[in-house]
C-alpha cells in the first residue's frame, strides 16, 4: 500500500525536479557583441541628464561622453585646460573679458550646426534654471537679469564672456570645463520648452548635444544607452554603443565580469580586486579622483573645540593601516584637501599614529583620562571600516568613540544642520579648480546658523576670518604658479589647526576584460571617456 | 452584503496605509530635499526646492493636499526616476509579479507533494529530511544563498544568465508590449528571447520557490496530519479505497482548504517585492524601487508603492476567501 503511494510518488517528484532541470540546459555563453561596450555601474545616483542640472557623478560621466564644452580638461596636464569647440580665446588686459572664437562648421549629433548663440543659450539657460550647479557660472556675477549682456554672442563664431571681477584666468577657464557649462543644442531644446522651463523637463531623459556619444535611453536603476555620434567633430567613437548596466553589487559585477557577461565592472570591492587580480583575461586600470575621505569635529562640541584635542585625534589614526587593508586600491593616504594632480595640489602627510603625542596633547587639553564623543557612520564601505579602526586607535589614548551608524542620506541630514560631533564622510571637488576645495575647506563667510552660504566649514562651525579672506585672495592672483602657492599655504593652515582629518583620496578603478583596449579612466569623474574603447 | 464587508475592510485597509506611511515619510530623520538637489548645492537652491515640494506647509496640510492628489490617482512624480511614480510601478510591478509567480508555482509544486509525502511518513527519514529542507528554507539568510547559487550556478556551471533580467543583446530585439516579458515574448513567438528570459528567471525564481516551498510544504505536513487522523479517512480505509486515493482525494481536498490561503499569502508577501533577491540578482521589481525611494526619502514613490502593495494584499485577501467559499461547501450555503 505504501509502496505504491512511494512509487506514485517518485513519478511525481522525478518529474517536478525536472521541470526545474530544463533551466539547467548547458548553454554556450553569451559574450558580449564585438561593437558594444557594456558596463556594470551602480548609476542610481542620477536624477537628471540635463547638463543645466545634473551634479552627480555618474551623471557627470554621462555628459561628459555625449556633451562638449568650450574647453576640456587637458587629459595630460590637468592644472591646465584645452580646447573643446573654441579653437582659440582671448583676455581682456583687466580680465573682465573673455573672447572665444567657436570652430567653424561643427555639427551636434542632430545636425544642426554649432554656433556662438547655441553657447549663450546654453549659458542663459543653467544660469535661469538656477539648478545645483548653476553657482559655478553664477559666481562670476552672472544673474538671470545680466546674464545674456555677460554670456553673449556677438556674432555667429565669436561668444564673450564677462566676469565680476579680475579673476585668476586658470579660476574662469577651469569652471566653463564643468558640465553646467556643456553646450546644448539651442534649437532642438527650444521644440521641447514647457511653461518656460527651458526643455529642463524634457532634458532631463533626453539628448541634444554634440559630444563623441548620443544618450540613448535611461531607465532609472536598471540601463543607460550611449550610441556613437556620426556627426561629431573629433575622432569618432571606435564602437557603436556603450550600455551601462546598473548593478550594485560588487560580487555580482566580478561574477558577471568573469563569465564576460560585461566588459567593465566599476564597483569592485578590494576583496573582489584581489581575487580578479589573478585573472589573465582581466586588466585593471585605477586613475585618481578628486575626491577625499575625511571626518571632521563640529566646533560647536567644547572639547573638540580644543586645538590640542584637534591635533591629538590626527595622531590617533592609523593612516598605513588603513592604507594597507581597508582602502588598498581604492584609494591612497592623503591629508591635504587638494587632491593630487589639481593646480597647487601639496604632496604633504605628516601625521602617523602616535599615541603618546596625543596622550601628551590630551593631558595638556586636561584631558588625561580621556573622553567620550560620537560619530555618525553611513553603513557603506569602507567609511564603516574607517571608523571601526579609528575607534580602536581613539580608544588608545582614552578616547571613547561610539558610533551612531544610519543611512547616507540620514547622516548627512544630520551633518548639515550640524547636530554631530564627529562625522566621516567624503568631498569630491564641483569643478576642476582648487578654488572649488579651498571655498569649502577653508573659507566660511558667516558662521551664523542662517548664514547664506554652508561649506564644510560651516557645517563644522569653525569660524575662521583670516583664511577666508586668503582664499578670496587667491581667487585674483592671475599667476597662475603664485596662485598655486597660496593654495598649498591654505592647505598647511588647514591642515595644522582644522578641524578635518583627512583620510585619503579615493582612486577610481575598473576591472576591463583583455579584450577591451583603450578604456582609460580619467583624472576627473567627467574625463572617463569611452570614444577610445575598442573590441578585438 | 459580503461584498460591502469586503469594500469597507479594504478601503480602512488602505487608508490606514496612506496615513501611517504619510506620517513615517515625514519623520524619518531624512531631508528630502537632499535627495533632490545633492549634498553641493547652494542653500537658496535648497530652500526654493523645499517650497516647491510645499514642505514648508504645517503637516495637516500635506497630508490633506497628499491625499486630494491620491484620490484623482496622482501619485506625484518620483524624484530618484523623474517619472510619474504610477508610470514607474507599471513598470517595476511586473517584474516582481513574474518573479513572485514562478516563485509560488515552484513553492506550490514540490512543498505540497513534499509536505504529503511528510505527513504520510511520519517521523520516517523522509520525514526528517523534508523538514530539514524546510528548516534551512526557514533559517539560512537569503543573500547568503543566493550569492552561493550565483558563484556555483551562474560562475561555475554556467547553467544560468547573469543578474539582471534580460540581456544587453535583447534590448534592441524586444519590444515588451504588458511588461510581463514572459508573456510578451511568448506572444510574439520570438523563442530566443523567452530562453533568455528563462535564464535570468530561474535562479531567483528557484531561490524564492525554495522559500516558499520551505513554508507551504511544513503547513501541508501539519493540515495533512491532521486530516489523516479524521474518521472519514478511517471509514475510506474500511471501505477499501486505495491509499493513494484517500490521500490525493480524500485528504489533501480538504487539507486544501487553509492550504490556499497559505499559498496566497505567501504568494502576496513575495509580492511584496523581496528586496535582498531583487537586489542581488539586480531584478527591477517593486521591492527595490519602494527601498532605493525611502533611502532617498522620496515619498512620492514610497506612498505610491506601498498603496499599490496595500491593494494587492486585500485584492488576494479577498480572492482566497472566495476560493476558499468554492473549495468549502460548508462556507457556500452559510
Amino acid at each position: 500500500m505504501l509502496h505504491t503511494f512511494t512509487g506514485r510518488f517518485r513519478l511525481l517528484t522525478t518529474a517536478a525536479a525536472l521541470s526545474i532541470m530544463v533551466a539547467a540546459a548547458p548553454q554556450a555563453y553569451a559574450a558580449t557583441p564585438k561593437d558594444t561596450v557594456v558596463l556594470a555601474w551602480a548609476i542610481d545616483d542620477i536624477i537628471s541628464l540635463d547638463p543645466g542640472e545634473a551634479f552627480e557623478i555618474s551623471a557627470g560621466e554621462i555628459t561628459g561622453n555625449t556633451y562638449d564644452n568650450l574647453v576640456n580638461l587637458d587629459i595630460s596636464d590637468t592644472s591646465k585646460v584645452s580646447p573643446g569647440i573654441a579653437e582659440s580665446w582671448t583676455v581682456s588686459d583687466d580680465a573682465l573679458t573673455y573672447t572665444f572664437k567657436i570652430k567653424p562648421d561643427l555639427k551636434f549629433a542632430s545636425g544642426n550646426p554649432i554656433t556662438a548663440e547655441d553657447v549663450a543659450y546654453s549659458f542663459e539657460r543653467a544660469v535661469k534654471l538656477d539648478k545645483s550647479p548653476a553657482f559655478i557660472l553664477t559666481q562670476f556675477g552672472l544673474t538671470a537679469e545680466n546674464v545674456t549682456e555677460k554670456a553673449k554672442a556677438t556674432d555667429p563664431s565669436t561668444f564673450v564672456f564677462t566676469v565680476d571681477k579680475p579673476y585668476a584666468p586658470s579660476f574662469v577657464l577651469n569652471c566653463l570645463t564643468a558640465n553646467v557649462a556643456s553646450v546644448v543644442d539651442k534649437a532642438l531644446v527650444e521644440q521641447h520648452v514647457t511653461d518656460g522651463d527651458f526643455g529642463n523637463g524634457w532634458l532631463k531623459t533626453n539628448y541634444a548635444g554634440s559630444g563623441p556619444f548620443k544618450m540613448m535611453q535611461w531607465r532609472a536603476n536598471e540601463i543607460l544607452v550611449l550610441e556613437r555620434n556620426d556627426n561629431y567633430y573629433g575622432e569618432k567613437a571606435k564602437v557603436k554603443r556603450a550600455i551601462y548596466r546598473h548593478m550594485k553589487e560588487s560580487s555580482g559585477q566580478r561574477l558577471a565580469l568573469e563569465n564576460g557577461d560585461i566588459d567593465i565592472a566599476r564597483n569592485l570591492e578590494p576583496g573582489d580586486l584581489e581575487a580578479i587580480s589573478k585573472n589573465k583575461d582581466i586588466t585593471t586600470d585605477s586613475a585618481p579622483k578628486g575626491t577625499v575621505y575625511y571626518f571632521s569635529l563640529n566646533q560647536k562640541n567644547e572639547t573638540l573645540a580644543k586645538p590640542e584635542v584637534r591635533e591629538a585625534l590626527k595622531y590617533l589614526v592609523d593612516y598605513d593601516a588603513i592604507g594597507a587593508t581597508l582602502i588598498k586600491g581604492i584609494g591612497e593616504i592623503h591629508q591635504t584637501f587638494l587632491p593630487k594632480g589639481m593646480l597647487g595640489s601639496l604632496d604633504s602627510n605628516p601625521y602617523k599614529l602616535d599615541v603618546a603625542k596625543a596622550k601628551e596633547l590630551l593631558e595638556k587639553a586636561g584631558l588625561k583620562d580621556g573622553f567620550e564623543v560620537t560619530m555618525d557612520v553611513r553603513n557603506t564601505q569602507p567609511v564603516t571600516g574607517i571608523a571601526e579602526s579609528v575607534q580602536q586607535t581613539f580608544a588608545q589614548a582614552g578616547v571613547k568613540l561610539s558610533i551612531i551608524p544610519g543611512d547616507g542620506k540620514q547622516t548627512l541630514t544630520k551633518y548639515r544642520a550640524r547636530n554631530h560631533d564627529i562625522y566621516i564622510g567624503q568631498w569630491g571637488t564641483d569643478y576642476w579648480d582648487p578654488h572649488s576645495n579651498a571655498d569649502t575647506f577653508a573659507a566660511n563667510p558667516n558662521n551664523a546658523d542662517d548664514a547664506a552660504a554652508k561649506p564644510l566649514t560651516w557645517r563644522n562651525a569653525w569660524d575662521i576670518p583670516e583664511l577666508t579672506k586668503q582664499t578670496a585672495a587667491a581667487l585674483l592672483e592671475r599667476d597662475a604658479d603664485k596662485r598655486g602657492a597660496m593654495y598649498q599655504d591654505l592647505q598647511k593652515q588647514v591642515l595644522e589647526t582644522g578641524p578635518f582629518v583627512i583620510v585619503f583620496q579615493q582612486t577610481e578603478v575598473a576591472a576591463v576584460r583583455a579584450d577591451v583596449k583603450g578604456y582609460k579612466l580619467g583624472p576627473s569623474f567627467d574625463t572617463n571617456l569611452l570614444s577610445t574603447v575598442s573590441k578585438e | 452584503m459580503g461584498f460591502l464587508r469586503f469594500a469597507v475592510t479594504a478601503l480602512t485597509t488602505i487608508f490606514g496605509l496612506l496615513v501611517v506611511t504619510f506620517f513615517i515619510g515625514r519623520v524619518i530623520p531624512i531631508d528630502p530635499v537632499l535627495a533632490i538637489v545633492g549634498d553641493r548645492a547652494p542653500a537658496h537652491v535648497v530652500e526654493r526646492t523645499r517650497i516647491e515640494l510645499g514642505l514648508n506647509l504645517p503637516l495637516y496640510q500635506q497630508f490633506f493636499f497628499y491625499v486630494k492628489q491620491a484620490l484623482t490617482g496622482n501619485f506625484g512624480t518620483s524624484v530618484l526616476t523623474t517619472n510619474p511614480v504610477l508610470e514607474d510601478i507599471r513598470r517595476v510591478f511586473p517584474a516582481t509579479i513574474e518573479l513572485a509567480t514562478i516563485g509560488t508555482l515552484i513553492g506550490s509544486i514540490l512543498g505540497i507533494p513534499l509536505g504529503v509525502l511528510a505527513a504520510v511518513k511520519r517521523g520516517s527519514i523522509a520525514d526528517q529530511i523534508v523538514r530539514i529542507i524546510g528548516l534551512i528554507g526557514y533559517s539560512v539568510p537569503i543573500f547568503w544563498l543566493g550569492l552561493l547559487a550565483l558563484v556555483v550556478f551562474y560562475a561555475q556551471l554556467r547553467l544560468v544568465a547573469y543578474p539582471g533580467r534580460i540581456d544587453v543583446v535583447y534590448e534592441y530585439t524586444f519590444t515588451p508590449m504588458t511588461g510581463f516579458f514572459l508573456f510578451d515574448a511568448i506572444v510574439q513567438r520570438q523563442w530566443d528571447v523567452v530562453w533568455d528570459l528563462w535564464r535570468h528567471i530561474a535562479l531567483p525564481g528557484a531561490l524564492l520557490g525554495y522559500f516558499s516551498l520551505a513554508y507551504i510544504s511544513r503547513m501541508t505536513r501539519s493540515f495533512m496530519l491532521t486530516e489523516l487522523s479524521q474518521e472519514y479517512v478511517v471509514a475510506a480505509r474500511a471501505k477499501g479505497l486505495s491509499e493513494t486515493r484517500i490521500i490525493w482525494f480524500h485528504a489533501l481536498r480538504n487539507a486544501a482548504v487553509p492550504l490556499v490561503t497559505v499559498i496566497a499569502l505567501s504568494y502576496a508577501g513575495l509580492l511584496e517585492g523581496s528586496v535582498l533577491t531583487e537586489t542581488i540578482f539586480s531584478w527591477p521589481g517593486l521591492g527595490l524601487y519602494i527601498t532605493n525611494s525611502l533611502q532617498n526619502a522620496d515619498m512620492n514613490a514610497v506612498l505610491g508603492g506601498t498603496l499599490v502593495i496595500g491593494a494587492v494584499f486585500v485584492g488576494i485577501n479577498i480572492f482566497s476567501d472566495l476560493l476558499y467559499r468554492t473549495l468549502d461547501p460548508r462556507t457556500r450555503s452559510r
